[in-house]
């Protein structure tokens, strides 16, 4: 006790003239003490009630930061709540079966349509040519990387290929406008201004990222022993991503795909932009034509009063868009469920 | 014997002009960016002057400017951090050091999971409904930076995650053995080793709500303002003041959008300069993040 009060320690709890009890820094102690330092029993029961004041903040702590992971069942709650609400009330409005079959969206119009296919018509063709891009090259790119590349190289490639979804979506939206359509328009003369290739292409470009990254790190994933096996064969590298690789890690591609898709159905800006906003029910990638996210934007661009049926109209927009991506993560799930390979 | 060679030296052929091909296809990945670059370059840089960052935007296009909008990103951009990091570095950490493994730990994993995938208009959709109207914050500068922190909420939590498990075992149990509680182990030695990591994937979050226009557009992100919000410091007490949290805002994204969108070649140009400062600051945040995951990673050795 004694060697610890002439050092000043932290740890000598003081006991005051009023009677309370002080805990001094190595700063602050007051010497000499004013009625002396505290026998044994006194120090235990004072470091136990300190020792419960420690568990109490504790657990205050553990149960603040188990709220801030609970935000995200919050948010999920948010989206699901706010979007099935709203629909509700649009949904008393308007018939389902009129939403799902009737081909005219005109809900801005004198005599308003509902009829939601157009909207899906124009999502369906931009995110199809964006797969039909970006699915090969990612494909490509990440057995390159994996299998083909050097360290070196892979080191440099990956980060600017990684740039691309780095990008913000409303610069691609300018670049697919003013400098894709136009080239594009060059060999295919009869292209409208705005147009679903271009916006789609972009948008396939875009999501390269994606689709290669996490499908190279699937390949990275198989275990180098299956590899060798399939060169001690006489294969090539090529057959062994084809014929090894690609069904061992297919379980990993299928996430990158369904990722894939996910961005690309609710890629906003660039058909905002290049697509045109013009509901359009066709299949054609050479039309223009509104897509469900660039019609949500169209209307929250104007100044639209809350609870109009216009305003519910783009939350049941909204809600069909999370069906689409909930139906491909399912299909995504079972598939890879099915697929799956354990090592 | 002559029929396997032929076949062997085919699939070697084929192998070969698989590498090119694969060359090739991470050059159009490349080459879209340099495209990208140059063709915002080439349109925007001349008009990147002084003025063009002092100026509110116009009807007349050389007179034009982008000071509401940087300064909205600005402000949006601080609401975002503000919120987005506490809340997701100690999701984060909740998750890697204290969650037991039940099944309100299983339910929120799988919510991280799949919020990642949501698309972001829904999140503008959702603040729409709940932040705007429901809590009444209207379309301000608050409700856009709560916005994009949720947005970027998962990121977040997902980079707090990576950098916390990689810490070893070893510096717990040491600090457990020196008598410190499981508050005082996260807070003095995981935190410190971990923060290189969590920096970088909040760095590369904000980098993503920088560039985020669609949800913005949703809650009702106006694309003509030619104010700025009332300023944070004041003369008399409290001196603080957080009226710019409730102001109307736009910020550059939303004024590339509308720019790109006018029919006058002139405000393409304007777009262009936009842009580019856009990208700069999108390079610049990646940049620092490539670098700090570099370093971090060069300097630790456990």
């Amino acid at each position: 006790m004694d060697r610890i009060a002439r050092r000043g320690a932290i740890w000598a709890p003081l006991r005051h003239s009023d009677g309370s009890l002080n805990y001094p820094r190595l700063m602050a102690v007051p010497s000499p003490p004013e009625t002396g330092y505290l026998g044994q029993a006194e120090i235990s029961g004072f470091l136990a009630s300190r020792l419960t004041r420690q568990r109490v903040k504790e657990r205050l702590i553990e149960f603040s930061m188990f709220l801030c992971a609970l935000s995200s069942v919050a948010i999920t709650l948010g989206i699901v709540g706010t979007l099935l609400l709203e629909s509700w009330h649009f949904f008393a409005n308007v018939s389902l079966l009129d939403f799902l079959t009737d081909t005219q969206w005109t809900v801005l119009f004198e005599n308003p349509r509902y009829g939601i296919m157009p909207l899906v018509a124009g999502t369906v063709v931009t995110s199809g040519v964006a797969l039909l891009v970006a699915l090969p090259l990612g494909t490509v790119i990440a057995i390159y990387l994996s299998e083909y590349a050097n360290a070196r190289v892979r080191e440099i490639l990956k980060p600017i290929l990684e740039l691309l979804s780095a990008v913000p979506t409303v610069v691609f939206g300018y670049f697919a406008f003013l400098f894709v359509t136009p080239i594009l328009q060059s060999f295919l003369p009869n292209l409208p201004g705005f147009n679903m290739l271009s916006a789609g292409i972009v948008i396939g470009i875009m999501i390269i990222p994606y689709v290669s990254s996490l499908s190279e790190d699937a390949m990275k994933a198989v275990p180098v022993h299956i590899r060798e096996g399939s060169y001690a064969m006489g294969a090539t590298r090529l057959q062994t991503a084809v014929r090894v690789l690609i069904p061992s890690a297919f379980s990993g591609i299928a996430s990158a795909y369904v990722l894939g898709f996910s961005r690309a159905v609710g890629e906003t800006m660039v058909v905002a932009i290049a697509a045109g906003q013009q509901p359009n029910l066709t299949l054609n990638p050479m039309e223009g034509a509104a897509t469900i996210t660039a019609y949500i934007v169209q209307v929250s661009l104007g100044d639209l009063p809350h609870g109009t049926i216009a305003y519910q109209s783009i939350f049941a927009a909204g809600l069909t868009l999370m069906v689409m991506t909930l139906v491909f993560n399912i299909a995504g799930y079972l598939l890879r469920k099915r697929f799956r390979e354990i090592y | 014997m002559g029929d396997i060679e032929i076949r062997v030296a085919r699939r070697k052929r084929m192998d070969g002009i698989f590498a090119i091909l694969g060359l090739v296809s991470t050059f159009v990945g490349m080459l879209t960016l340099a495209a990208l670059m140059v063709d915002l370059a080439m349109d925007g840089s001349a008009r990147l002057t002084q003025t063009f960052f002092t100026s509110f935007p116009s009807r007349f296009p050389d007179q034009a400017g982008i000071l509401s909008a940087w300064v909205g990103t600005t402000l949006v951009m601080l609401v975002t951090a503000a919120t987005a990091v506490p809340l997701g570095v100690a999701a984060g950490v909740y998750l890697e050091e204290y969650a037991p493994s039940n099944w309100i730990t299983a339910l929120i994993e799988i919510n991280i999971a799949n919020l990642a995938g949501v698309p972001s208009i829904v999140y503008g959709l959702m603040a729409l409904g709940l932040f705007v109207y429901q809590f009444r914050l209207g379309q301000s500068i608050l409700s856009a930076g709560l916005t994009l922190a949720l947005l970027i909420l998962p990121i977040v939590i997902v980079a707090t995650r990576e950098s916390v498990r990689a810490v070893p075992g070893t510096m717990r149990e040491a600090a457990y053995a020196l008598g410190a509680t499981k508050w005082q182990t996260v807070k003095d030695h995981v935190l410190p080793y971990s923060t290189g990591g969590i920096l970088t994937g909040v760095i590369i979050a904000l980098s993503r709500a920088i560039g985020e226009t669609a949800p913005l557009i949703t809650i009702g992100a106006l694309t003509f303002i030619a104010f700025l919000p009332g300023p944070p410091l004041k003369a008399e007490f409290p001196f603080v003041s957080f009226e710019w949290l409730m102001s109307p805002f736009t910020v550059m994204p939303i004024q590339m959008f509308n720019w790109t969108s006018r029919p006058q070649h002139a405000f393409h140009l304007n777009a262009a300069a936009a842009g580019l400062v856009l990208m700069v600051m999108t390079l610049i945040m990646n940049g620092i993040a490539i670098y700090l995951r570099y370093r971090f990673r060069k300097r630790i050795r456990w």
